[in-house]
């Protein structure tokens, strides 16, 4: 029978040695850099293609055609996830096209594209001929219109450069009546309306069609760009700011202007992306792709997982470290918080509203909710009433500080919904009691002891050095548990006892 | 004085830390499944009166809510008590009433407050706000003490208790607290009380302290600290020596009062006794701590075992 102390000393340290070991064999074994050093942004680009049987049940055909990267762009790695379907990837005119196939569909399905992009080189599209588009049959009203339209722009412009900025602005503003008539008479897509004018005045134009990256967006779905020739090189606007030039976040998927999505035999068809952008060292971008089909190691990663579950654990992974400084904060230092874990709860708020924002938004709605609970105190309410009060007052409070600063034009406090109610709401009502028991001293020394923890766990959690370890390392985390199991284990003295008990040790 | 004391010296002199007193004392001394009997005042009250051991006597409890209402019929015939919380923790949460003013109520600071004060305190007793995890709880309605008039000398508004340290049914270490005006009546250390060092041998004062500095007097009343030597001393140590038994915990802390009438009288007892004993003894408790394990292991008997204590932890002026 070994002792509690013993055992817990031989866990912790196995777990510290395998979580060390295993993330020295990835860097020493399978190339891993133990630092970020040159990172590369890789987008992982998950198409999400869904859609509903027909009242038939007949045979479903859905065909996407691939991305063929343009102006730098790479593609990593791509996955396909097709349960029951049929799968094949063909090539047609020299396109890629993902076609998946099934007999008989009778419930809503869904189908999954996944690729990795990142851009090693960041170049200018390649020159390509644009072929004209044929000219529209219009009514004869639109067709009057339309040529009105692009005399006075001719009349105003200089080139094709010019006459497509001054023909976006004209349709986005709507002052000019003819564009509007156009706007307002188009059938199809308003959008068209503009490849439809290009056309007619013997401008080659055509839509670029791709993703814009944000990271972390769940939801996002197709837009485009276009591109003019000149008659010297091409050109591509942005079709709503009419603003020049391939913004660095904008993917293209498809340049030729032709279909993304062929869907046979379904219905309500959507296709949508959910994007999540990693820091990945140069190194390891280049190689991933053949490792992780040999090591089994790198398979079970958190790489293999699907994109929006990689980006929750992105931040998931980060929470033992935020966890750790409170350990430390509390065994070690012995600071006063109010709440063990309200600290974390709160740093893990501030990491979407940035330290400052969400710190003067923290002691805004404290002081606020302070002041109305002691109102509600004269009311002499009994306790679960009186929580569920704060927490109603608490969330009037966040929409008022949001609608508030937001007609001031702050948008950043927006951001002021991803407090926790509930635990704000307890805050303050633990405060609130601290304050009539202890007084105001108390308040401020728990209050204060509480936003350090969260900000020196902000602190952390936000350290790009960290989330690289933790994320591209998950097995630290073993290490980290082996490290807070050692520290229950604690006997020593607190900092602040050495400061409670400074006149105690003088004559030993 | 330095700013932090080194942490080897405070090894050295045997100071206890809130870490080691959690895992070694607390965690190594009493079982979970004790705590209720000590955090819970109506169950230590019950298993102390079985053992004989002499505690304010009980008025009444109230457990609900609806019978807040007639509470002021069953207050009518008392001039003086007291209402706590039955788990209330570090002394939150008690009205302690002297006297009456024809229907008002006179609390210990000579404040006048009327029925509804009264009413509205064991509401929130009853809806937990002074309680340990904000748990619902009972009100309990007790005798007041009245205490030696030697003691009151020592204390502003509050009643002066004596904290005992018992490990294993040997006296470890002991303190008076005494309420001042910047306590607000309270027997808070941190908040202002002053903690009176007690001789385990004797029962005198060894040193006093008031927020973590020394003084020789009591800072309202004047009264003169080296005078003070508490009557019924062997009383004291024996009640809190039986406590070890009532309980079933090794490590624990005992309140005691000391009543005009029936001596030594126990207040409550404390599974996690805070450490700023040590301080006020300007004295550590490991050592001492370590000696107390040894005296219990040789002796089972509770009168040895005290006589011992009283040699080993012996300070002499």
């Amino acid at each position: 029978m070994i002792s509690s102390r013993l055992r817990v000393d031989l866990i912790a340290g196995a777990l510290i040695l395998v979580g060390v070991g295993l993330m020295l064999y990835k860097v020493f074994n399978l190339g891993f850099p133990l630092l970020p050093g040159e990172s590369r942004e890789v987008w992982t680009v998950e198409s999400k293609i869904s859609f509903h049987p027909l009242r038939d049940h007949g045979p479903v055909e859905i065909e996407l055609n691939l991305p063929e990267p343009v102006a730098g762009w790479q593609v990593l790695d791509e996955h396909f996830a097709s349960s029951g379907f049929g799968f094949s990837v063909t090539e047609r005119h020299g396109e890629r096209w993902a076609v998946w196939t099934r007999q008989q569909l009778e419930e809503p399905s869904t189908l999954y594209f996944k690729a990795q992009v990142f851009r090693p080189d960041v170049n200018g599209l390649a020159e390509q001929r644009i072929p004209s588009a044929p000219k529209q049959l219009l009514e004869k009203d639109q067709q009057a219109a339309m040529d009105r339209l692009i005399a006075k722009l001719r009349e105003q412009s200089t080139g094709a450069r010019t006459f497509t900025a001054l023909l976006i602005n004209a349709l986005r503003q709507g002052d000019d009546p003819d564009a509007e008539f156009l706007l307002s008479t188009w059938e199809d897509e308003p959008d068209q309306v503009l490849l439809a004018v290009l056309a007619r005045a013997d401008v080659p134009a055509r839509a670029l069609r791709g993703i814009r990256l944000q990271d972390g967006r769940r939801r996002q779905t197709l837009s485009w760009l276009l591109e003019v020739h000149n008659g010297k090189e091409s050109l591509v606007f942005d079709p709503e700011t009419a603003q020049r030039g391939l913004p660095d976040n904008f993917f293209v998927w498809e340049r030729g202007g032709g279909e993304i999505l062929n869907v046979i035999g379904a219905q309500d068809s959507r296709l949508e992306f959910a994007l999540v952008s990693n820091s990945l060292p140069a190194k390891s971008v280049l190689l991933m792709d053949e490792r992780v089909d040999k090591f089994a190691l790198l398979d079970f990663s958190i790489y293999s997982l699907p994109v929006e579950q990689q980006g929750v654990f992105k931040g998931l992974l980060l929470i033992p470290v935020a966890a750790l400084v409170v350990v430390v904060m509390r065994l070690l230092v012995g600071l006063k918080t109010s709440g063990t874990f309200m600290p974390i709860l709160i740093a893990i708020a501030f990491m979407q509203t940035t330290l400052w924002v969400g710190l003067a938004m923290f002691i805004v709605i404290v002081s606020i909710g302070l002041w109305i609970r002691s109102w509600l105190s004269h009311m002499n309410l009994l306790l679960v009433s009186r929580i569920s009060a704060v927490v109603i007052v608490v969330i009037f409070l966040m929409a008022g500080l949001a609608i508030a600063s937001y007609k001031l034009g702050f948008d950043q406090v927006l951001t002021v919904t991803f407090f926790p109610t509930i635990i704000l709401s307890w805050t303050i009502e633990r405060m609130s009691i601290l304050w009539e028991e202890d007084g105001p001293h108390e308040v401020l020394v728990q209050g204060g002891g509480s936003l350090l923890v969260a900000v020196l766990a902000y602190l952390a959690m936000s350290n790009s050095l960290m989330s690289y370890l933790t994320f591209n390392f998950p097995e630290l985390m073993l290490s980290l548990l082996g490290v807070i199991l050692l520290l229950g284990k604690y006997t020593g003295y607190r900092l602040s006892e050495l400061y409670r008990f400074r006149a105690l040790g003088r004559d030993a | 004085m330095k700013f932090l004391a080194s942490p080897a010296v405070l090894r050295r002199s045997g100071i206890l830390g809130m870490n080691e007193r959690n895992i070694g004392l607390i965690g190594k001394f009493n079982p979970r499944c004790n705590f209720p009997l000590v955090d819970d005042k109506l169950k230590t009250k019950q298993a102390a009166e079985e053992l004989g051991i002499p505690v304010p006597e009980l008025y009444g409890v109230v457990e609900f809510q609806f019978e807040v209402r007639d509470l002021i019929k069953h207050l009518a015939p008392l001039t003086s008590f007291v209402i706590k919380p039955s788990q209330g923790s570090g002394g939150k949460g008690i009205l302690v009433i002297t006297g009456r003013d024809g229907e008002n109520y006179i609390k210990s600071s000579g404040a006048v407050v009327g029925e509804d004060h009264v009413r509205r305190h064991v509401s929130n007793v009853l809806a937990g706000l002074h309680s340990l995890g904000g748990r619902n709880d009972k009100a309990m309605v007790e005798a007041l003490i009245d205490f030696d008039p030697y003691l009151a000398k020592y204390s502003f508004e509050g009643v002066p208790d004596i904290r005992v340290i018992v490990l294993k049914g040997v006296p470890v270490m002991a303190m008076m607290r005494c309420a001042t005006h910047a306590s607000d009546g309270k027997a808070n250390l941190h908040q202002g009380a002053v903690g009176v060092g007690l001789d385990i041998a004797t029962g005198m004062a060894v040193s006093a302290v008031q927020h973590g500095s020394l003084c020789e007097r009591h800072p309202d009343t004047g009264a003169s600290f080296e005078e003070l030597l508490i009557p019924g001393w062997e009383q004291v140590l024996e009640l809190a020596a039986q406590c070890v038994d009532m309980t079933g915990m090794d490590y624990i802390g005992a309140d005691i009062v000391l009543d005009r009438t029936r001596g030594a009288t126990l207040l409550e007892l404390n599974a996690r006794p805070g450490l700023s004993i040590q301080v006020a003894n300007q004295s550590g408790l490991r050592h001492r701590l370590a000696i107390a394990n040894q005296i219990a292991d040789s002796t089972e008997d509770t009168a040895e075992k005290i006589a011992r204590a009283r040699e080993a932890f012996a300070v002499h002026r």
